[in-house]
C-alpha cells in the first residue's frame, strides 16, 4: 500500500497488522459519541447500543459459520486464543497445540502444564506424533489454520478427524487470526469446536476479537468475571465500535476475499520471482505450495535479519522477523526453530506480507529496495 | 577517520542511562545526523538489571524527545557467549574477570560498531566519560581520560585501539557528572535523576557476596577450599567456596598472630588458597596477557602510568618484556583475570590482563 504519492512508503507488513477498512471506519463513527450507550442497559440509548451488537453478533456469526451464541467477543486475537485454552484445559497433560502456534497459544498452553506436538522441516504439524500424544486425559488441542511467520497451512480437517477418533472427550481449537483475510474460515472451520479471530488483521480495528465457542465447548470456564455479558464467557462492558467496525471489515472482507486472493497471488508471485531472481543466495523458508500467499519467509545468507529491516526502513520498505520481546528487540522466530532450523539460520530470516490494499507498484518498488538492501549490508 | 568540524552520520548507543542520553542531545547540538539504538544484553522479559525493559523504555522515550529514530539490537547471545560464559569459566579457574571490559571489547566496540559501519554509519557515540582527540585524517587518535576526573572510565575502554577509536565519539567525556546531569534536566529528559548504573549488570543487585555467589552457583560448581599459610605450608582454615575468593582478598580468611591474613594465590585445582600477610601481598611486577596498544607498541623500558582498577591510583612502572615492573616501590598482587590500564600522563596507550 502506498499511502499517496509523496509518502513513498511500501508496507509489507499485514500479517503484524493491516490498515483499517473505510467501511469499517464509517461503522464504528457513529458508536464513538452519538450512540455511546451501554448495551447492558434498559434505557433507549441503551437498546441502540444492543442493537447494534447484536446485529453484529449476527453478521459474524453468519461469516464465522456459527450460531450467534457461539460468538464471544474478546479484546482481541489473544484473548480469543488464551480463553480457549484457560477455559477448556484442566490442568497438566491435558492440552496439546502444535509447536508453531503463535505465542497466545503456546504460552498458555506451557502455562497449563500440556505439551507441545512437534512440527516436520516444512512447517507442517507431525501428524503422527500428534497420535502419539493424544490420550484420554486430553481436552483441548489447538493447532492453527495458518502461521503467523510463514504462512503454513495445517491439515485442520485431519487434525479434527484423529481428535474425534482417538480423544472423543478432547475439543479442537484453531487460531485462523492470519487465516481468515485470504480464506473461506466459516468453512474450514466447520469442524472446530473453538475459533479465534482477530479484528485489525482484516481491516477492523486494533483490541477486538471473537472467539467462536461451539456447544461442545460449553461450559467454558470465563477468564473475567463480574458481569453477565457474553452469556458470562467474558465480562465486561463490550466494545461496541470495535465489534460494529469488526462485523462491517467482515464483511466487506469475505464480499472481496476471492478478488483479493487472486490479486495477491499475482503480487507475491512477482514479489518472490522478482527478489530470487534479483538477489542471489536467497531462499523461501517454505515452498509455495504450502503456503498462502499473503506471507512470504525468505532467508538470506549472510545478512542478518535485524540489520536488512534497518536498511529496508530506511529505503521506506517495512517489514519484520521473528517475534518481539518486552524490550522491542527481535527474538529469533521460535517457528523457524521448530521447523529445525539453527538459531543463526533464524536471525537470517524476514518476512514480508501482503495485504488487500498492495499494488502491483508496491512490489515493484519494493523488489529493487530488497536488492539494494541486500548489497549494502553483504558489501 | 572522522573529521572534527563536518556532519557525520552516527550512532549513538542508548543505554537508558542519563549519559548516553545527554551524549545524543549534543551530538545534535553539533549538527550530526543521529540514530540511537539500544542494545538487549540480557535478561528475558524481567524489569531489573542492565538493559531491562524500563531502560529500553527510558531509551525510546529519550530518543522520541530528542526526535531521533531508536532500533533496538539483540545481542544477548553474544553477550551470553563473550562476556558471561567466559566470565563464569574465568571465576571457575580463580581468577577474577572485568566482565564490563569484555562486554565493551566484544559488543559495545565490536559487534554494535561492527554493524553500524555495515549499516552505513560513520561513527558510533557512547555515553562513556572519556576524550579521544586527534580525531582526523592526519593524525591517529589518542584516548584520554574524561574531563571529570571522579567519573572518568578510561579505564573500561583501554583496550580499544586507533581501530575502533576512529569510529568513535564520547561527547560527554567533556562534561563533568553535574554537567551531565542540568544538561538532561534542561532538556527534560527523564532520565536526568537517574542513578549511575552499579557493579555487574547480569548479576542482581542486592548485598554482600549473595548475588554473586547464587548467579556461579548456577552455571559451575563451586568447591570448598583449604586455606593454606603460605610460609608454613600448614592448613590454617577452610572457605566455602575457592571459586569466589580473590587475590588480594581479605575479609573470611581469619588472622594469625602477625596479623590479618590475605589471600596471596588461588589454585582452584587443588581448592587451595594460599594465604600470607599484608606484606607478602606485595610484589615488584605484574605479567599481563592479551596486551593491546592503542597507537602501536612501546619499547620494552619505556616508563608509564599502570591502573589496576576503575579508580585506581595510577603508579609509574616501567614496560618488561611480558608485563609492567613498579618503579616506586613494590605493588600489592593484582587479582589474576583484572585489567591493568597503561597511561602517559592523561592519555591511555594500553592495556593488559593480570596474568
Amino acid at each position: 500500500m502506498s499511502t499517496g504519492d509523496r509518502d513513498p512508503t511500501v508496507y509489507l507488513d499485514h500479517a503484524a497488522t493491516t490498515p483499517m477498512r473505510a467501511e469499517a471506519v464509517a461503522a464504528m463513527l457513529p458508536f464513538l459519541a452519538g450512540s455511546f450507550g451501554n448495551p447492558s442497559g434498559s434505557h433507549r440509548i441503551a437498546r441502540t447500543a444492543r442493537r447494534a451488537l447484536d446485529d453484529a453478533r449476527e453478521t459474524l456469526a453468519v461469516l464465522l459459520g456459527a450460531h450467534p451464541g457461539d460468538v464471544v467477543f474478546t479484546s482481541g486475537g489473544t484473548e480469543a486464543d488464551n480463553l480457549a485454552v484457560f477455559g477448556i484445559a484442566t490442568g497438566s497433560g491435558t492440552a496439546l497445540c502444535s509447536a508453531v502456534e503463535h505465542p497466545a497459544v503456546l504460552q498458555a498452553c506451557l502455562a497449563v502444564g500440556g505439551s507441545v506436538v512437534r512440527v516436520d522441516r516444512r512447517g507442517v504439524v507431525d501428524l503422527d506424533m500428534l497420535v502419539d500424544q493424544l490420550d484420554e486425559k486430553v481436552r483441548i488441542v489447538s493447532v492453527m489454520l495458518v502461521n503467523n511467520e510463514t504462512g503454513v497451512r495445517q491439515p485442520l480437517e485431519t487434525v479434527v478427524a484423529l481428535v474425534r477418533d482417538r480423544a472423543p472427550r478432547a475439543l479442537v481449537h484453531t487460531d485462523a487470526v492470519q487465516a481468515f483475510s485470504w480464506l473461506d474460515v466459516a468453512a474450514m472451520t466447520a469442524g472446530a469446536d473453538l475459533v479465534s479471530v482477530s479484528a485489525h488483521k482484516f481491516g477492523g480495528p486494533k483490541g477486538v476479537g471473537v472467539l467462536v465457542a461451539r456447544d461442545r465447548a460449553t461450559p467454558l470456564r470465563p477468564m473475567l468475571r463480574g458481569g453477565p455479558q457474553e452469556r458470562e464467557r467474558r465480562a465486561g462492558t463490550q466494545n461496541v465500535a470495535g465489534v460494529v467496525a469488526m462485523a462491517a471489515a467482515a464483511e466487506a472482507n469475505v464480499r472481496d476475499r476471492e478478488e483479493a486472493s487472486r490479486r495477491v497471488l499475482k503480487l507475491s508471485t512477482r514479489l518472490v520471482e522478482g527478489i530470487l531472481g534479483a538477489v542471489p543466495q536467497v531462499h523461501e523458508a517454505v515452498a509455495p505450495g504450502l503456503r498462502i500467499d499473503a506471507i512470504c519467509n525468505l532467508g538470506i545468507e549472510g545478512v542478518e535479519g535485524e540489520e536488512l529491516l534497518m536498511v529496508l526502513d530506511e529505503l521506506g520498505v517495512c517489514a519484520s522477523a521473528g517475534s518481539a520481546c518486552a524490550s522491542g528487540a527481535i527474538e529469533p522466530s521460535h517457528v523457524l526453530l521448530a521447523m529445525g532450523r539453527s538459531t543463526e539460520e533464524a536471525k537470517h530470516h524476514v518476512r514480508l506480507s501482503l495485504g488487500h490494499g498492495t499494488t502491483q507498484a508496491d512490489i515493484d518498488s519494493a523488489v529493487p529496495a530488497f536488492a539494494e538492501a541486500v548489497e549494502r549490508l553483504r558489501s | 577517520m572522522l573529521c572534527e568540524t563536518c556532519r557525520v552520520r552516527v550512532l549513538v548507543g542508548l543505554s537508558g542511562g542519563v549519559d548516553s542520553s545527554v551524549a545524543a542531545a549534543m551530538l545534535l547540538e553539533e549538527g550530526h545526523d543521529v540514530v540511537a539504538a539500544t542494545m538487549k544484553l540480557w535478561g528475558g522479559s524481567g524489569d531489573s538489571g542492565c538493559c531491562s525493559v524500563g531502560d529500553v523504555d527510558d531509551a525510546r522515550r529519550v530518543a522520541a524527545r530528542l526526535g531521533i529514530d531508536h532500533h533496538v539490537f539483540n545481542f544477548s547471545e553474544e553477550f551470553e557467549q563473550s562476556v558471561v560464559v567466559p566470565y563464569a569459566k574465568a571465576h571457575a579457574l580463580g581468577r577474577t574477570p572485568n566482565p564490563c571490559i569484555e562486554c565493551n571489547r566484544h559488543l559495545k566496540f565490536r559487534r554494535f560498531l561492527d554493524r553500524a559501519v555495515r549499516l552505513g554509519f560513520d561513527a558510533v557515540a557512547t555515553g562513556h566519560h572519556a576524550r579521544i582527540a586527534n580525531h582526523g585524517p592526519d593524525s591517529l587518535p589518542r584516548l584520554l581520560r574524561g574531563r571529570d576526573a571522579a567519573k572518568d572510565q578510561s579505564y573500561v575502554l583501554s583496550m580499544l585501539t586507533v581501530r575502533e577509536l576512529s569510529k568513535v565519539l564520547l561527547p560527554v567525556g567533556e562534561l563533568t557528572k553535574p554537567e551531565v546531569r542540568s544538561r538532561a534536566a534542561a532538556l527534560s529528559l527523564q532520565t536526568a535523576a537517574k542513578p549511575d548504573s552499579q557493579e555487574v549488570c547480569f548479576i542482581a543487585a542486592g548485598p554482600g557476596q549473595g548475588p554473586r555467589e547464587r548467579f556461579l552457583a548456577e552455571r559451575i560448581e563451586l568447591h570448598p577450599g583449604r586455606i593454606v599459610d603460605h610460609a608454613t605450608g600448614s592448613v590454617v582454615g577452610t572457605v566455602p567456596a575457592v571459586e569466589l575468593v580473590t587475590v588480594g582478598q581479605r575479609r573470611g580468611l581469619g588472622a594469625s598472630a602477625s596479623g590479618p591474613r590475605y589471600a596471596l594465590e588461588i589454585d582452584a585445582a587443588s581448592a587451595t588458597v594460599m594465604v600470607g600477610s599484608q606484606d607478602d601481598l606485595l610484589t615488584e611486577t605484574v605479567e599481563l596477557i592479551q596486551r593491546t596498544w592503542v597507537q602501536g607498541p612501546l619499547p620494552v623500558g619505556a616508563v608509564v602510568l599502570a591502573q589496576a582498577s576503575a579508580h585506581g591510583r595510577p603508579r609509574p612502572v616501567t614496560l618488561t618484556e611480558t608485563g609492567v615492573r613498579y618503579l616506586d616501590g613494590p605493588g600489592r598482587r593484582v587479582a589474576p583475570g583484572q585489567t591493568i590500564a597503561l597511561y602517559t600522563g592523561d592519555e591511555v596507550v594500553g592495556s593488559g590482563i593480570a596474568a
